[in-house]
């Protein structure tokens, strides 16, 4: 798929930065506020597609060169030692520790096991979704 | 040290094989090996004296509390008898192996290590007082044995061989599974200890008969019993050092050492006792008979091995016997646990140097084809001499151990006449009668065996290598072996009382306090009886039959291939292959369309009959809210996007208006303030379109108009039924509550336990946090199989096989 959008394009390189920065928005805010690590995942992800779509794959892997199978590896291996973390404490596995934190610039924060865990999803959803498209986009 | 860790101490040494292998590869790996068993071997030799005095250890493991499964290792006479030679016929074997397998050209790493995981495995059973692990370590003895057969994989025949065996001992590991629940379900315990103590009443029980026929199953498969015998002789495929360690010293044994286990529990059946003599008498002497037909010499061996263990099982079953008569103890019958036990120690011995020198000749002289041997006595001495103890104790000659120990099955088994249940005095006869036409054909192929080996004529342009003796190392073990074989003959009373009488005391319990009150002494001269009149017989007749070998073996082609038991296994595995075959095929059409009709048909039906069943139709339009003008808008938008589908001639008008009905639905979403899912649905609908748009090009081009009439009448159905299904329960839902509303539990906890403001995303990491990391787990492995999908079929060549 050769395109030769320049409107596409020109729109893209500035709407993509928009939509990864939104996606990071929603990530951290996934906990008190509307979104979270499958959310922030898929916009990631439809933010690389977009790029994909104006430009083309191989442009697109030259700028991002991640190995996406990888990725997903990275993220469930977050997952789960995420989960299983609990049992070093002598806890049942999954159970989340938290607490609130007065850090700069940030005021007071809450720190939570659960986002730890909300990364590997995160990684994982952006992983599989590329894995997929990617396979079946540079198969002719 | 802990028993139980003792029993998994070579899994533990197999992790550290291949690096041995990798990174100390110019030391043969098998040295390091070597050290297990052998240390293994010293460790519970030191147990012996305890328990000779009648002393038992017990050791626990807790495993699964909940379910009351525990790893428990107890040592008692029998359990230390079979450890003693796990360990030492292993540490032998694994010491011959280092001269037999090359250090280069081998894939020593696999091999040691599905050895080691054999030894644990082995231990486990016969160690383990808890019937499920019992079967647990029972399975595991029939998969190493599956991978050390399928050692050499590239070959056609072990991997059949190794499949057939897996198979056979499989199924009967699963009907022995069956018979453990019965008899957990009827003894209210899994401990064998504890069904012993209460063997009394369970014979009272209905299951009872099931139980003892479905253990007997499980005995008789991995003890290659007749009928399932058949698999041993395809599993001499594997390489000698693992057919005389596991396919005849001990893994085969463990079905003995099951039903000596067992004994006590089950011997109060007459059913055990017919069943186990019975059929170990007639494999013994079928399997003898058959052994004079092999060409192979692993082949003669092999049938020789079913053969000697069906010699132990009737043994066995003779010694069930003893419970049924008043005073045993005093009768001749006393001898058959005894003869069983004694004759274990020595096929071992005996059977385990037979196999090391099989597996020399098959070394240096590059065949194992008895008609090519021949005259290798002056090239092979030493072989020679070893082959000759082996086989004239296999053939009960003196002065070795099998002449005592074959002296004392034909007492056994004449001591049946003492045994005057159901008017036994006719067919007590018949079991004397068999045993002794079952010597005979062993004392044939015992000669048969050595002599047409080594003895005759010697013919170089027949045989692949020049002949000569093997190196010293691999001549080490089957020397040894053999120094034992006339050992033993001399000083049977010291073993007796070592090893064997503490097992006995273990077979029967309820005979004997203390192995010290099994009253048995054991003497090469005991006078002229019956039992010396049928050795006698057994040489003269036996002598006269093997003299005439050549004129009377070709009548062994007349018997039909189409009637064996093998053709019968192929059958039967074709036949299984074939019809799931088929049947398979009747239903898996390959078009994703046909799965989609199935998936929904089910779903509708059962969720319709589960609406039916509870009575669940119910529907109140009471507690709606108003309809408002955004609310019509979009569903007007999403009828007509979803109209668009069914009526679009082109495949690509049919996504985009897909994506419509999605995007809409996400309006929806919108509107009823469900944020966090109006994203995602967004997210979501974005994507599948690039997707769908790029699997667009691969699709079929399959033209709407070829689908017939009845075809899309199906699917208009199928779309009926789901549409009606999903209302209903949408409704249903709705209109009654059957429990409270899970989400109060939610905006309650949210803050205060998950420390969380978004309901939604709460519920993702947290409360369902197991279904979340087990659904991106699937996500993965859906991404994985996209690639091996897409991917092996670019590399992959048209018209390829496996096997080519």
């Amino acid at each position: 798929m050769r395109t030769n959008d320049v409107m596409l394009q020109t729109a893209t390189k500035v709407v993509t930065f928009i939509i990864l920065m939104f996606a990071v928005h929603i990530f951290f805010a996934g906990h008190y506020t509307p979104g979270g690590g499958f959310v922030g995942g898929l916009l990631t992800a439809s933010a690389i597609v977009l790029l994909m779509l104006a430009f083309d794959i191989p442009t697109i892997k030259k700028i991002l060169p991640i190995n996406y199978v990888v990725l997903t590896a990275v993220g469930l291996l977050i997952a789960i030692a995420t989960a299983s973390a609990s049992i070093v404490f002598d806890v049942p596995f999954f159970t989340h520790a938290y607490d609130y934190f007065d850090l700069p610039l940030f005021g007071e924060t809450s720190l939570h096991s659960a986002l730890l865990f909300d990364i590997g999803v995160y990684l994982v959803v952006v992983g599989v979704t590329m894995t997929i498209i990617q396979t079946i986009g540079e198969d002719e | 040290m802990s028993l139980v860790f003792l029993i998994f101490i070579p899994i533990l040494a197999a992790l550290f094989i291949p690096l041995l292998f990798k990174r100390l590869g110019q030391i043969h790996t098998g040295w390091f090996v070597l050290l297990v068993p052998a240390a293994l071997f010293l460790y519970y030799a030191t147990r012996l004296p305890s328990v000779m005095e009648g002393g038992t250890y017990v050791s626990e493991l807790s495993w699964i509390p909940s379910l009351d499964i525990a790893f428990v290792a107890y040592l008692d006479g029998l359990s230390l008898l079979f450890t003693l030679l796990i360990t030492g016929i292993g540490a032998l074997v694994v010491l011959y192996s280092i001269f037999y397998l090359d250090k280069h050209r081998e894939q020593l790493h696999n091999f040691y290590v599905y050895l080691l995981i054999f030894m644990s495995a082995m231990l486990g059973v016969v160690q383990s007082d808890h019937l499920i692990t019992l079967y647990l370590f029972w399975e595991l003895t029939s998969i190493s044995s599956f991978l050390l057969i399928a050692y050499w994989y590239t070959r056609d025949r072990s991997r059949f061989g190794a499949l057939k065996s897996m198979m056979i001992t499989v199924f009967g590991g699963l009907m022995m599974l069956g018979g453990f629940v019965l008899l957990s379900i009827m003894g209210g315990t899994y401990s064998i200890r504890e069904l012993i103590a209460q063997a009394p009443e369970l014979a009272q029980h209905d299951f009872f008969i099931w139980a003892l026929v479905l253990v007997l199953l499980g005995a008789f498969t991995k003890s290659a019993q007749f009928p399932f015998y058949i698999w041993l002789p395809d599993a001499m495929e594997a390489p000698t050092p693992v057919s005389a360690y596991l396919h005849s010293a001990t893994m085969v044994k463990a079905g003995i050492y099951l039903v000596a286990r067992l004994t006590p529990v089950f011997a109060l059946s007459e059913v055990w006792m017919w069943l186990v003599a019975g059929v170990g008498l007639f494999t013994m002497v079928w399997a003898s008979f058959f052994a004079l037909k092999q060409k192979d010499l692993k082949g003669i061996l092999a049938f020789s091995t079913v053969s000697q263990l069906g010699l132990i099982m009737s043994l066995l079953g003779v010694a069930a016997a003893a419970y049924h008569v008043e005073g045993a103890a005093d009768s001749y019958l006393k001898y058959a646990a005894f003869a069983a036990i004694f004759h274990l120690i020595n096929h071992a011995t005996f059977k385990g140097s037979l196999f090391m020198i099989a597996g020399i000749v098959d070394h240096e002289t590059g065949t194992r084809d008895i008609r090519k041997l021949g005259g290798l006595m002056s090239l092979m001495p030493v072989s020679f001499t070893v082959a000759l103890i082996g086989s004239l104790s296999m053939a009960g000659l003196p002065p070795f151990n099998g002449f005592l120990s074959k002296e004392m099955f034909l007492t056994a088994m004449l001591s049946l006449q003492e045994f005057n249940m159901f008017s036994m005095d006719v067919w007590w006869v018949l079991f004397p009668i068999i045993a002794w036409i079952g010597s005979v054909f062993t004392f044939i192929y015992s000669l048969y065996f050595v002599f047409h080996t080594f003895a005759g004529k010697h013919q170089p342009e027949e045989l692949p290598k020049q002949a000569h003796e093997a190196p010293i190392g691999m001549l080490i073990s089957p020397v040894f072996l053999a120094a034992l074989v006339v050992l033993i003959f001399f000083i049977p009373n010291l073993i007796g009382d070592w090893l064997v009488k503490p097992a006995v005391a273990a077979i029967q319990p309820f005979l004997y306090d203390s192995p010290q009150n099994v009253d048995i002494h054991v003497s090469a001269w005991h006078g002229f009886n019956t039992e010396l009149f049928m050795t006698l017989g057994i040489f003269a007749i036996g002598g006269l039959m093997f003299w005439t070998l050549r004129k009377w073996q070709h009548l062994y082609d007349l018997y039909p291939d189409a009637i064996s038991l093998n053709r019968l296994y192929d059958e039967i595995m074709l036949l299984s292959d074939g019809g799931a075959n088929r049947f398979s095929r009747i239903y898996m059409t390959g078009f994703i369309r046909s799965y989609l009709v199935y998936m929904f048909s089910f779903m509708t039906f059962i969720v319709l009959l589960t609406l039916f069943l509870n009575e669940a139709f119910q529907i109140d339009f009471s507690n709606l809210a108003p309809i408002g003008v955004y609310e019509i808008v979009i569903l007007l938008a999403l009828v007509g996007a979803t109209l668009t589908i069914l009526g679009a001639k082109s495949r690509l008008t049919a996504i985009i208006a897909l994506g419509a009905v999605g995007y809409s639905v996400a309006l929806l979403f919108v509107i009823f303030r469900a944020p966090d899912l109006a994203l995602t649905q967004l997210v979501i609908e974005t994507i599948s379109v690039a997707l769908f748009l790029l699997a667009f090009y691969h699709l079929p081009q399959i033209s709407r108009k070829e689908e017939r009439m009845k075809f899309r009448f199906g699917n208009a159905l199928v779309a009926l039924g789901v549409g009606v299904t999903m209302t209903l329960v949408a409704l249903s839902a709705h209109s009654q509550k059957a429990l409270p509303s899970i989400s109060e539990f939610y905006k309650e906890t949210v803050y205060s336990e998950a420390g969380g403001g978004n309901i939604v995303n709460v519920i993702l990491v947290d409360y369902r946090g197991f279904d979340t990391l087990f659904e991106i787990a699937v996500l993965g492995i859906a991404g994985i199989g996209i690639i091996t999908m897409i991917r092996l079929r670019l590399t992959k060549k048209e018209g390829q096989h496996e096997n080519k």
